[in-house]
């Protein structure tokens, strides 16, 4: 069978969850082998292993962490032609997707970026991508070259599905271009014990109608009694009443989600682009004519500084 | 010293339109209006400020790949103070993808001559989010992408990018290509002053010829991609709605509890 790359995106080791997303995908056209960088990259592979990985191919060297984005081409670079894969998978982070279509040009391939579904033709992977806001969905093929495509975040399961996973050591000769733009300082985003929002299963998300920063509390307490992350929209973010990092929309994060909640939240069409495919909408918001209610399985019509405090313990009270 | 910035910028179908697809499969730009697309504002803009903080001689040039519309957008981005335009227009150029454009952008760059391309975050119509990354790699020189902050001082440019999992300072040599996002800063209005002084601004054109790429490198018949097929999502079917009369948390709780949510 043939074999396909799979980029594993990890922290120290610690296997992101769409990297698993990516294997499940990959199975249905080929063999996954995983390609995993920088420091902790063999401590990936056991998790990669029970996820499906045949191989595991690693490399680690302190250009990894130290310059932008190049040095990890060289290495996927170096992991096409050493596997001669039928396809090449990347998850849709915004570093993924830049590694992707500088990896594409050099192998004179084409890209797809954010598919949200993969599945297996005669003439190779067909993608489903949703676009103009998610108005539209589309399928795609690459006609040229090994297709090299970067799939979203939550566009499939993550599987059980034990395979050899034998770790290899990956030769990467690093490009003149490596090292051309330094990173000189890293501050990691300080956790907040949440599922990150691209992950999460429930979005609970807050905009303008909260009102301010202290308000957001409201939001985070629906959000943990549920176990969900918290989202905002750009009014929100604007204010300065939530971090950038939580935005939803076509200039923050796509989010798509079992179960997304918007409260205050007028339903732009540049936030339903980050979440119109969330498989269950929910809206509270005292404008019965907010353009967010034409999205919702349940809406609620009223103060969301009355409704989710009660939402909020109610499901306290159910879950015990 | 002198200091030749090119901004990269892209005609779109109003988001805010009722966007839809060709029967090419193309995006199709006749029954929608088109404008700068905003996300490439706040790359003209941030060349205007490093052209207004810097001591040198700096020169602004728009670029753009696009239809005869797309001069609209170049129009816009002089009005809000650029100094020059380029506008490449050619009919083989219809349905050209990512890496199709890649190619006639940093072709039309190193025609121009640049020590330093800023490029929006995405275009808000394809956003695919990647030119930036391709140019990058097609002109050998640094990618510094998805800045929220970015300066240049004695030929070089830092900036702040905020990634997924931590916020990064990064530093490159000129030349380099940029990108910047919404968060860099408001961009602009045009002034009224603006307005009139863009009328008299140069836009040259090229074509593929003036680039030197053969109609074989571009256009739909030869995208490294193929959309298949593109459907109207369905509607969502209509949800209930209820108007809180002092119950509707709990009317919430019960729904979710009914989906299996609680
Ligand atoms: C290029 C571009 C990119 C953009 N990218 C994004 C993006 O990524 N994400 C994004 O979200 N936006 C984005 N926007 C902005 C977008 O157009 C909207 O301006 C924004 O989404 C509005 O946020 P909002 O719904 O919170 O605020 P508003 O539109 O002001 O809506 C607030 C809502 O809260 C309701 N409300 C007020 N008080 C209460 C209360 N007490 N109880 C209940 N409801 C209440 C109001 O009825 C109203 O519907 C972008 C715009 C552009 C031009």
């Amino acid at each position: 069978m043939a074999e396909v790359l799979v980029y594993v995106d990890h922290v120290g080791g610690v296997v992101r969850k769409p990297a698993l997303e990516l294997l499940t995908l990959a199975r249905r056209i080929g063999d996954p082998v995983a390609v995993a960088l920088g420091e902790g990259a063999a401590d990936t592979a056991g998790t990669l292993a029970e996820h499906g990985a045949v191989k595991i191919l690693t490399h680690d060297a302190a250009e990894y962490a130290e310059y932008l984005v190049v040095p990890k081409v060289d290495a996927l670079q170096a992991a096409v032609e050493q596997v001669s894969p039928a396809a090449v998978l990347v998850s849709s982070s915004a570093e993924g997707k830049e590694i992707a279509a500088r990896l594409a040009l050099r192998i004179g391939s084409g890209i797809i970026t954010d598919a949200v579904d993969l599945q297996a033709s005669d003439e190779g992977p067909v993608a489903t991508q949703s676009v103009f806001a998610a108005s539209y969905t589309t399928t795609s093929r690459v006609t040229k070259g090994v297709p090299v495509i970067t799939v979203k975040p939550n566009s499939a399961a993550v599987e059980q599905a034990p395979a050899a996973g034998a770790v290899e050591a990956l030769n990467v000769t690093f490009s003149e271009q490596a090292t051309g733009t330094k990173i000189t300082s890293r501050t990691p985003r300080e956790s907040t014990g949440r599922p990150e929002l691209t992950e999460a299963a429930i979005v609970v998300s807050g905009g303008r109608g909260v009102g301010g920063a202290e308000n957001f509390a409201l939001i985070e307490s629906l959000a943990d009694s549920l176990g969900a992350a918290v989202g905002a929209s750009r009014a929100a973010v604007d204010a300065g009443w939530y971090p950038h990092t939580q935005q939803v929309g076509q200039t923050g994060k796509t989010v798509s989600p079992q179960l997304y909640i918007a409260a205050g939240i007028s339903g732009a069409i540049q936030h339903r682009a980050g979440m119109q495919t969330s498989k269950t909408i929910v809206a509270i918001n005292k404008d019965p004519e907010a353009p967010i209610f034409d999205l919702v399985d349940y809406g609620v019509v009223g103060d969301l500084f009355e409704v989710v405090p009660q939402l909020t313990e109610e499901i306290k009270a159910r879950k015990g | 010293m002198s200091l030749r910035i090119v901004v990269t910028v892209k005609y779109v179908p109003d988001a805010t339109g009722d966007r839809h697809f060709a029967d090419d499969l193309t995006v199709d730009r006749d029954d929608v209006d088109g404008l700068l697309s905003e996300l490439d504002e706040y790359a003209v803009e941030q060349a205007l400020r490093i052209a207004e903080n810097s001591d040198d001689d700096v020169e602004v040039t728009v670029l753009t790949v696009g239809p005869e519309d797309a001069k609209d957008a170049l129009r816009k981005a002089l009005s809000m103070g650029a100094d020059k335009a380029i506008h490449v227009e050619d009919e083989d150029l219809h349905g050209t993808d990512a890496i199709g454009t890649s190619l006639v952008l940093a072709k039309a760059i190193e025609k121009a001559g640049y020590d330093l391309v800023i490029s929006g975050m995405a275009s808000t119509d394809g956003s695919m989010g990647v030119v930036p990354a391709l140019l990058a790699e097609r002109l050998g020189v640094p990618q510094v992408t998805l800045l929220s902050e970015v300066s240049v001082e004695d030929g070089v440019v830092k900036g702040r990018r905020d990634g997924d999992t931590a916020s990064e300072q990064l530093q490159a040599s000129l030349p380099a290509v940029v990108s910047v996002t919404d968060q860099s800063g408001e961009a602009r209005y045009p002034s009224f002053k603006g307005i009139m002084a863009a009328k008299k601004k140069p836009v040259t054109s090229w074509d593929l010829s003036d680039l030197d790429i053969e109609a074989d490198e571009v256009g739909l018949e030869n995208a490294y991609t193929k959309v298949e097929s593109a459907a109207e999502r369905p509607a969502r079917t209509a949800g209930t709605i209820v108007k809180d009369e002092g119950e509707g948390g709990k009317q919430l709780a019960e729904f979710l509890a009914s989906q299996k949510f609680i």
